[in-house]
This record gives structure tokens, sequence and C-alpha cells, in this order.
């Protein structure tokens, strides 16, 4: 995986709580078996007029001239909640989302972020409001650094937060690091787990 | 020291504690479904790597497949046989076992996960999907993962997660008759919020909880998610031991008298220490139905729709003015005046055996609405021969309702098939977001009896009226 890169990107607001992973990606939009080919079906529902021509609708943010080349969304709570398809994270990162900001998310979707490299930050309500007041007059002017390294966020000369992180995601984040590779080196312990394991539980090997 | 249910299970399968504050977890089961399932052996097949126990790893076809009578691998969902088919190859090059769609053992995956004894009391269990938590109900510890932590566990029979906070709800009293598990986690749900238990291993506990069979133990647990926790669980007891020991995959007769005494050790100690406490009075609880797009924006039956005018929190008040946007519904108004359209039963939260029976009870000599469209859908092939047995399917179809083969069927739209557009359905599913039984079709959350008693006047009420 490539670590993670501090980056200046446009931020758009997309403030609606419980954004649901279906919402994200329908899942009529899954329509092969792959991770790839998913971004013009992100926000299907919400960003074309009717899903199946395609017909753009020119409301949604992200349609906006104002929001193109968006790298970050800055959402309401709970973002990510519901199906647990990686397809959402896919799809996002194929659009070119690079970061999350949003009060909260839910724990699925949170934890295929961190395996795609997408940045999810936890910023409070207040704090992200402030973030979308000192973007919107040009949002392609005024950029979001998001720094993984320093946890800060900031909108240079106007806001800076710092955000909270889980260590162990970001060494992942920043090193670039394959999950299943890391636990690889921790297979001495994994074989002599399963050896006393087999003892005391014998029933649950088959 | 004493311990609660979910530190004991996790210290039974913690392998390592790393300094980064993660540990190690022994993962004891994978089950993949053809939606999410296919792309996480393929995932694992493009580096190179395998299914390290195969054994352990189970598949089964039951997101997109029809429900209709006479199926087969084309599907109403476009492209919905590209899935099928490879999910049928991945799991054979991986050699695990899959309950395909002509299997007597084919089912949604977290109502056979338990009932095919391949979920055991204890056990760990992963799914790529966010209901796994379901099997807390016989006191496994199950939760939803995605599909590159799916390639993890195959991979290593281990997941790298960080410890979750405890959380423990007592359900105190006892329920009214017309009162299920459907109401009580629905009732939960509204009162702390779809966040209110966040990021928590959730234990349910209290008298009510005891009282309940394993089946509706399960509807319970399954709707955790719905309220953000980790998982849902709750502890053993001899309840749990009957359901768990005769199952296809249950422990062998030499081994069973031990799995049954490490069993009878999983309920947490006596006076053991939960992060948080909430305490839910079960004789305030009545039969509970959603009015909006989220599983919080829920009610008694015998209340009002609520209104986004009195309400001074400026998120809450747009959210609740787009779902009753998105509902058609006027605020002020009884829910017992909505007109319904639609009636599904079915989903891992309520298409056992058990919840067919009630239905079907209630059901007996009474028909259907001229204007509503009724669907019951078995959990599993092995709850619809059951309920076939028992002359259940008799009961439903005369009354007026489909009766059809095994599956998520209308619980969430692939593309294929829905109620259409603008269709009021009263469902006994897990989630009324919008569009999840397809683009437009309003979905109003309740238990199968009341599902049934609305299917048969037209209008939601209570099996009581
Ligand atoms: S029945 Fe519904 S909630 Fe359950 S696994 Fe299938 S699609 Fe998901």
């Amino acid at each position: 995986m490539e670590p993670f890169k501090t980056f200046r990107g446009v931020g758009a607001p997309l403030l609606r709580e419980n954004i649901d992973t279906d919402a994200i990606i329908p899942s009529r939009e899954m329509q092969k078996v792959a991770k790839s080919g998913l971004s013009a079906g992100l926000f299907a529902g919400w960003r074309y007029k009717d899903p199946i021509s395609r017909q753009i609708n020119p409301e949604f943010v992200l349609n906006k001239t104002d929001y193109q080349n968006t790298q970050i969304i800055l959402a309401g709570k709970n973002f990510g909640c519901g199906s647990s398809r990686e397809h959402a994270v896919w799809a996002l990162k194929e659009f070119g989302i690079k970061a999350v900001i949003a009060p909260s998310f839910g724990r699925i979707f949170l934890g295929n972020c961190i395996r795609n490299c997408i940045l999810p930050i936890s910023l409070p309500g207040d704090q992200l409001k402030e973030l979308i007041s000192a973007t919107e007059i040009d949002p392609q002017k005024f950029l979001i650094q998001v720094d993984l390294l320093s946890q800060c966020i900031e909108v240079v000369g106007l806001v800076k937060f710092n955000f909270e992180f889980d260590q162990a995601s970001k060494e992942i984040l920043l090193e670039g690091l394959d999950p299943i590779s890391l636990t690889e080196r921790s297979s001495r312990e994994i074989i002599n787990f399963e050896e006393l394991d087999r003892e005391n539980r014998p029933w649950i090997y088959l | 020291m004493t311990r609660t249910l979910f530190e004991k299970l996790w210290e039974i399968h913690e392998v390592a504690l790393f300094d980064n504050g993660e540990s190690l977890i022994r993962i004891d089961r994978v089950f993949l479904h053809e939606r999410t399932g296919s792309i996480a052996l393929q995932g694992l097949e493009e580096k190179g790597r395998s299914v390290a126990n195969p054994k352990h790893v189970f598949c089964t076809m039951d997101h997109i497949v029809d429900t209709k009578p006479g199926r087969s691998d084309s599907t109403q969902m476009p492209s919905g046989k590209d899935f099928i088919t490879a999910t049928r190859n991945s799991a054979r090059r991986a050699d695990i076992e899959l309950f395909d769609l002509d299997s007597q053992f084919q089912g949604i995956v977290h109502v056979i996960s338990p009932e095919l004894g391949i979920a055991l009391p204890g056990s760990t269990v992963v799914c790529p999907d966010s209901h796994t938590c379901t099997l807390g109900g016989i006191g496994a510890l199950a939760w939803g993962i995605g599909s590159s932590e799916a390639e993890h566990a195959m991979a290593t029979n281990t997941l790298r997660v960080k410890k979750p906070k405890t959380l423990r709800v007592n359900f105190e009293g006892a329920l009214a008759p017309s009162v299920t598990a459907k109401d009580m986690i629905l009732h939960l749900i509204s009162c702390f919020g779809s966040d209110g238990g966040a990021g928590c291993a959730c234990e349910f506990a209290g008298p009510a909880v005891r009282e309940l069979s394993i089946e509706e133990r399960m509807t319970l647990c399954n709707m955790a998610v719905e309220f953000s926790a980790f998982t849902g669980l709750v502890a053993v007891d001899e309840k749990t031991i009957e359901y768990s020991s005769n199952r296809k995959f249950s422990p062998k007769a030499h081994l069973i008298a031990a799995a049954i005494d490490h069993w009878r050790s999983l309920k947490s100690d006596e006076n053991a220490v939960f992060d948080n406490e909430i305490t839910i009075c079960c004789n305030d609880i009545k039969p509970t139905v959603t009015w909006g797009t989220s599983p919080q924006h829920a009610l008694s039956i015998d209340a009002f729709i609520p209104s986004p005018l009195h309400i001074e929190n400026a998120e809450t008040k747009e959210s609740w003015s787009r779902a009753l946007d998105y509902m058609d519904l006027m605020p002020e108004t009884p829910i017992t005046s909505i007109k319904i359209d639609c009636a599904f039963i079915g989903s891992c939260t309520n298409s056992r055996i058990g919840d067919l029976r009630k239905a079907a009870a209630f059901l007996r000599g009474k028909k259907v609405s001229p204007w509503v469209k009724a669907v019951c859908v078995p959990g599993s092939t092995q709850v619809k021969k059951e309920a076939e047995k028992e002359g259940l399917d008799e009961v439903f179809t005369a009354a007026g309702f489909e009766w059809r083969e095994s599956g998520c069927s209308m619980c969430f739209y692939a593309g294929g098939e829905t109620f259409g557009p603008n269709k009021r359905v009263i469902s006994t599913t897990n989630r009324n977001f919008e569009g999840r039984q397809g683009p437009g079709t309003r979905t109003h959350l309740a238990s199968p009896l009341t599902v049934v008693a609305s299917a048969c006047s037209g209008y939601i009420c209570s099996a009581e009226n």
C-alpha cells in the first residue's frame, strides 16, 4: 500500500447525518466482482437526477464547479454506517477522495478506510463547521491541508485543528503497511496459541 | 478478579497484545456470501495467498439469489449471475464448504451459521457483513468486517482488533404478550439513538432477556449494529446449550461434554464491572414501529408522528424533515393511521421458525387486506422445510402471502426485485434507510406480529387490535 502523505485539497461539505454505505455506493452500482470501476456509481442516488441515464444533478455538491477535484469530504456524524461493503471506500478512492472528516464514522467503514489509505478524521461538529466556513468562500483557493504525522488539519492562515487518531492505524497509513504481512511476523505466536487452544477447545477444530 | 462475558471471550482468543493497543484475536470461523465473499477470495488469490484453514471457512448464496420458486443462477439483479458463478468458482478453488442454491442447508448467512452449529457458543465468527453480530444470541463473539479484513482472517486465522469498551443493557421487568425481541431492540435504539452503543461490546442481560428463546436473542443481537455497537452478546444458559448441542457441525459425541462444561462458564461474573450500563423497563415497551429513515426513528404503536417544529437541534430538525419528506408522512398524525401497500416477513432479523410460527398463529383463518402485497421469505431452506412440515406455508398462502425460497430477498435492493418507488412496506427487516428496499421505497420496521396484523388491516396496527 502507498504510504499516506501530507496533502492539500478541495473539501466538499456533505453535512447529512448517517450517510450509509448504500448512499455512498448503491448496491445496484456494484455490478462486477471487482474492486474497480466503481467511481461512476459513487453517490449515484444524489449525483444523478436519474441514475440509469446518468443525467447530472447540478444541485449536488460534487457536481458544482466550486467543488471540482474534491479530495476531502466533510460529512455529518456516523458517516459510512450500514452495510459492510468495502466498495464504498474503493469508490471514494477511485473518485480521488483521500480523507473524510466527520464527527463520527461507522465502525466497519473506518477499518476499511485504513486498509485503503483513506484518512477518516473525527472532528467535533463545531470545528467541522469552522472548517467549512473557512473554505466555502472559494473552495478551490482555500484548500484544506491534511497532515497525519502531526495529526493536524488546517486552512493556512485561517483555521487549524488537531485531531485524535488511533496509533496502530497511524502506523499502517504512514508506513503503507500491509496488515497481513504485519501479522505474519507473529506467525510463531499464532502457531503456539493454536497448539494450546487445540487442547483446551478441541471441538472448535474441524 | 471478576470479568464480563466479553472479557472472558476476548481472553480465550487473545493471541498477542501489541504496544500500539491492538490485540491479535484468534478467529474460529469465517463465513462468506456471494455479495462480498467472492471479492475477498479473489483478493487473496491476487496476492498469492491462500486460505490457512479451509475447514473453518464457509460460504452461502443468499444476497442476490432470487427467492421466487424455480430459481436458477440467473437472477433479477443485472449481473447477479456473475456474482453467483464467481463465488462458486472461488469457493471451489479455495476448497471451502459452499451452501449452494440447491443445498438443503442454503440460507441467509446469519440464520444458517448457528442453525448448522458453525457458530458455537464461545467461538469467534467474522463475516464481511454488518449483521454478523446476530450470533451474539448464542454467546458467540461475532462481528462484521470488510473484505480486506476477511482476507486477513482467512490468511492468518486471526484479526488485529482494538479491545472495545463494554456496555450492559439490563432489560428489567417482563414483556406484554404482543411485545417481542424486535420491539425491545427498536425501543432501545429509539431511546438512546442509533449511536447509543458506539463501538461497544454490548451485553443484553436481565430477566426479560433470560426469558427470550435463543432465536429471539438473535433478533436482539442482530440489530446491535443499528445501535452502532461492535457487537451484541447474551450469556450462555441451558437454552443455549440445548440449541447448540445437536447441529450438523456441533462438537462430536466424545467432545460434547467438555464443550458444554466450557459453555457453562460463558457468562459475566456476578460483580463484573462494565464501562457503562443502561437499564430498560420492559413493562413500558409496547409494539414499536419506525416512522422515519433511521432505526432510531421508532415509536410505540399508539404514538403520533413527531413534528420537527418543536426540535431545537438544527441537525435533528433537518434529518426529521428529510425523513418525513421521504416517508411522505404528516407530523402529529397517529402511527395507526398510516396505510400500507406491502408487508414483508424475512431477513436475518426475523425469519427463523419461531418468527414464522408466531406470524402464522395470528394469520390462521384471516386474510391479508385486498390492497396489500404480502411476502414471506423463510431465513433458510431448513426453516422453510420445517415450516412446510408444520403446514405454516398453507396458512401464509391461504391468508394471501407469497411463500418464497430462502434468501435475503427484498430486505435490501441490489438492482433486482423491489416493492417499487413510493410503496409503503411494513417489514420485519433491520434497516429503513432511504432506498434500502429499492429506490423510493418506504420502509417501516416492526416485529413479525405487527407485520401480519398490519397486513390484515391494511393500516399499521398491533396484533392486540
Ligand atoms: S437478510 Fe438483509 S440484513 Fe440480513 S444479511 Fe441479508 S441483506 Fe443483510
